[in-house]
């Protein structure tokens, strides 16, 4: 595989591509091997980190192990991040794709549609969904992914813009292949390279929109979260600063490593395009 | 101004207004398509309770009538500006959204200012330095800054500079209990806004420094540049006159994204620093589940960006005059 190869070249790729590995080993199997609830007192409050090997990076205001908070954590910011990702590229990728194919007042309509989501300020539309259908992982995770459609919708459309008049195109046309079939077996996959690239980043972004719902005190109650962490421990920020600076640092690893996943991702699929983030 | 210029101006203008129609009707539905009864939604938990009061939102947006006419009741009131009470703050929701507007505008509006400048020069110095030690700084520091929670960068900001330097204020636009007037007041709140509009704006600081550095390095491989060098002109000369202004196009493409994001960063920054803007007034709302006022602080922003987005499409067809009208 080229990509592959072009991707391990690039050293800075492959150091995301480390962090982000060892992160989902740590989420998918961390809950397990290390013992502990993220909610339960276990020490005195505010304990230090490196003070008791028992609990390495101490405990919280309530006295509550944080180094369970980040591993279960680290659970729940990649689930989002990915599950709201998926949901986003099913909404935008045939709104673009219906749009890029069909032109005309197709298009007219659905992008006039996309515009709109794209005017309205997105951590503010994801702040009212989330408070009016109460902070559940779900009502997260969909009003993460309704925010976060559009610029897929515009790639795809641009996309199939320029893909719809090429000469494999016209033939399969020709061919009377229905107009289903050559969406999704002509032109997707051929545009499927920046969605891709695209998707890496939307998840990086999705992390940093749940930690940011969650810190402002819509986290799912269920469930430990490492903005939740920080919105916790924002009051004593004076007294135990390392409660918010210990989850901080593990959203900002996890969404750089992303990020130059993404950006080596760029470099391996379109080597003549410079990666832009906004399309 | 010709025909067409304002052709152009009154189409941006039917097109906000269709943007703040379709948000004010899914604001409608949002209301009612949250769990309850929506007289209860409007009123907050703390409203719930009180009959009277419950009577009265039916009464002033209709709701004991038939759906269509409550739609229209709700969109005809918004387009007017009229949200309604807000039952914790006994105070109508307009009235305390524009109590709280000059503060944002003026947070938002330096983080914007602030953003563009610092993140242009850093851009230009690193490629200007192309493949030597400032660029590789700057390029990481904007990747990390890059890739940081807003929220988080804030609160360690404030933790560096207030609470270990003791420089700068962390705490509310002003100083309490000191009545200042004149310069000492304006040098009190600019104290006060340094760390909120830095953080504010620091991410899209870190988005235009690459794009910048991006776009300088491609331009000045261009041919015209080749030429001014070729012809003796001084390098300064030709990074700025020549290859800036040609780099900064895309630059300027990107600013009307930025309004939405700043309004909706606003939130977080306001939170973490007390400053006492809309984005400060959500976070109560949010507190006091007082959705009524949240509706209207989500519609009012999303009027900002319109309006913003508004301001800039003009400016750009004077500062680019080949601009496709028909667009």
């Amino acid at each position: 595989m080229n990509i592959f190869k072009s991707l391990k070249r690039n050293k800075v790729a492959m150091v995301g591509f480390g962090i982000l590995f060892l992160l989902v080993i740590i989420a998918i199997f961390g809950p397990y091997l290390y013992d502990g609830s993220p909610w339960k007192m276990v020490q005195r409050p505010f304990l230090p980190p490196f003070q008791d090997s028992k609990f390495p990076l101490g405990t919280d205001t309530l006295g509550r192990d944080v180094l369970a908070g980040l591993i279960h954590g680290a659970r729940i910011s990649l689930l989002v991040g990915l599950i709201s990702t998926a949901i986003a590229l099913l909404i935008g990728i045939p709104l673009g794709a219906y749009a890029g194919y069909y032109g005309g007042w197709v298009d007219e309509v659905l992008m006039r549609f996309t515009e709109i989501f794209q005017t309205v300020p997105s951590f503010a539309l994801a702040v009212v969904l989330v408070a009016i259908f109460e902070p559940t992982v779900y009502s997260i995770t969909g009003a993460i992914a309704i925010v976060s459609w559009p610029p897929v919708a515009r790639l795809v459309r641009g996309e199939f813009l320029s893909l719809r008049s090429q000469e494999y195109v016209l033939a399969a046309k020709l061919n009377g292949q229905t107009n289903r079939n050559i969406i999704l077996k002509e032109i997707l996959p051929n545009s499927l390279s920046p969605i891709i690239v695209l998707a890496s980043l939307m998840v990086a972004s999705a992390i940093l929109l749940e930690s940011s719902l969650s810190f402002l005190g819509l986290g799912d109650p269920e469930i430990m979260s490492w903005g939740y962490m920080i919105g916790a421990a924002k009051t004593v920020l004076r007294q135990a600063w390392w409660l918010s600076f210990i989850p901080g640092v593990a959203i900002a690893v996890t969404v750089l490593s992303l990020n130059l996943l993404g950006e080596g991702l760029n470099e391996a699929l379109n080597p003549k395009l410079s990666g832009n983030r906004e399309n | 101004m010709s025909v067409q210029t304002l052709l152009y101006i009154g189409g941006r203008l039917v097109k906000g207004a269709v943007v703040l129609l379709v948000i004010a009707v899914f604001n409608f539905f949002l209301i009612r398509a949250a769990p309850g009864d929506p007289a209860k939604v409007l009123a907050g938990e703390a409203g719930a309770t009180d009959e009277i009061f419950l009577q009265q939102l039916r009464d002033q947006f209709g709701l004991d009538e038939p759906l269509y006419y409550q739609l229209w009741v709700y969109v005809s009131n918004l387009m007017q500006f009229d949200m309604g009470m807000s039952y914790r703050q006994q105070m109508p929701v307009f009235d305390l959204i524009m109590e709280r507007m000059p503060a944002t505008l003026l947070l938002t509006g330096t983080a914007f200012l602030l953003s563009i400048l610092l993140g242009v020069a850093a851009g230009v110095i690193a490629a200007a330095y192309h493949r030597k030690i400032w660029d590789s700084v700057i390029t990481v520091a904007a990747l990390i800054f890059y890739a940081t929670p807003l929220f988080w960068l804030a609160m360690m900001a404030s933790l560096f500079f207030s609470v270990y330097l003791e420089w700068l204020p962390s705490f509310g636009m002003q100083s309490v209990g000191e009545d200042l007037t004149g310069w000492q007041k304006i040098t009190d709140i600019a104290m006060h806004l340094i760390l909120p509009a830095t953080t504010l704006g620091l991410f899209f600081t870190a988005v235009y420094a690459r794009m910048t550095r991006t776009s300088m390095i491609e331009t000045s491989r261009l041919d015209f540049v080749k030429t001014a060098k070729a012809k003796g002109m001084k390098p300064s000369r030709v990074t700025t006159h020549h290859v800036l202004r040609n780099a900064l196009l895309p630059v300027v493409t990107l600013a009307g994204l930025q309004a939405g994001q700043l309004i909706g960063g606003a939130v977080l920054t306001e939170t973490v620093f007390a400053w006492p803007g809309i984005g400060r007034l959500m976070f109560e709302a949010l507190f006091q589940r007082d959705y009524n006022l949240l509706l209207g602080v989500f519609f009012i922003s999303s009027a900002l960006v319109v309006l913003f987005n508004l301001i800039t499409d003009v400016i750009y067809l004077i500062v680019d005059p080949r601009i496709e009208l028909s667009k």
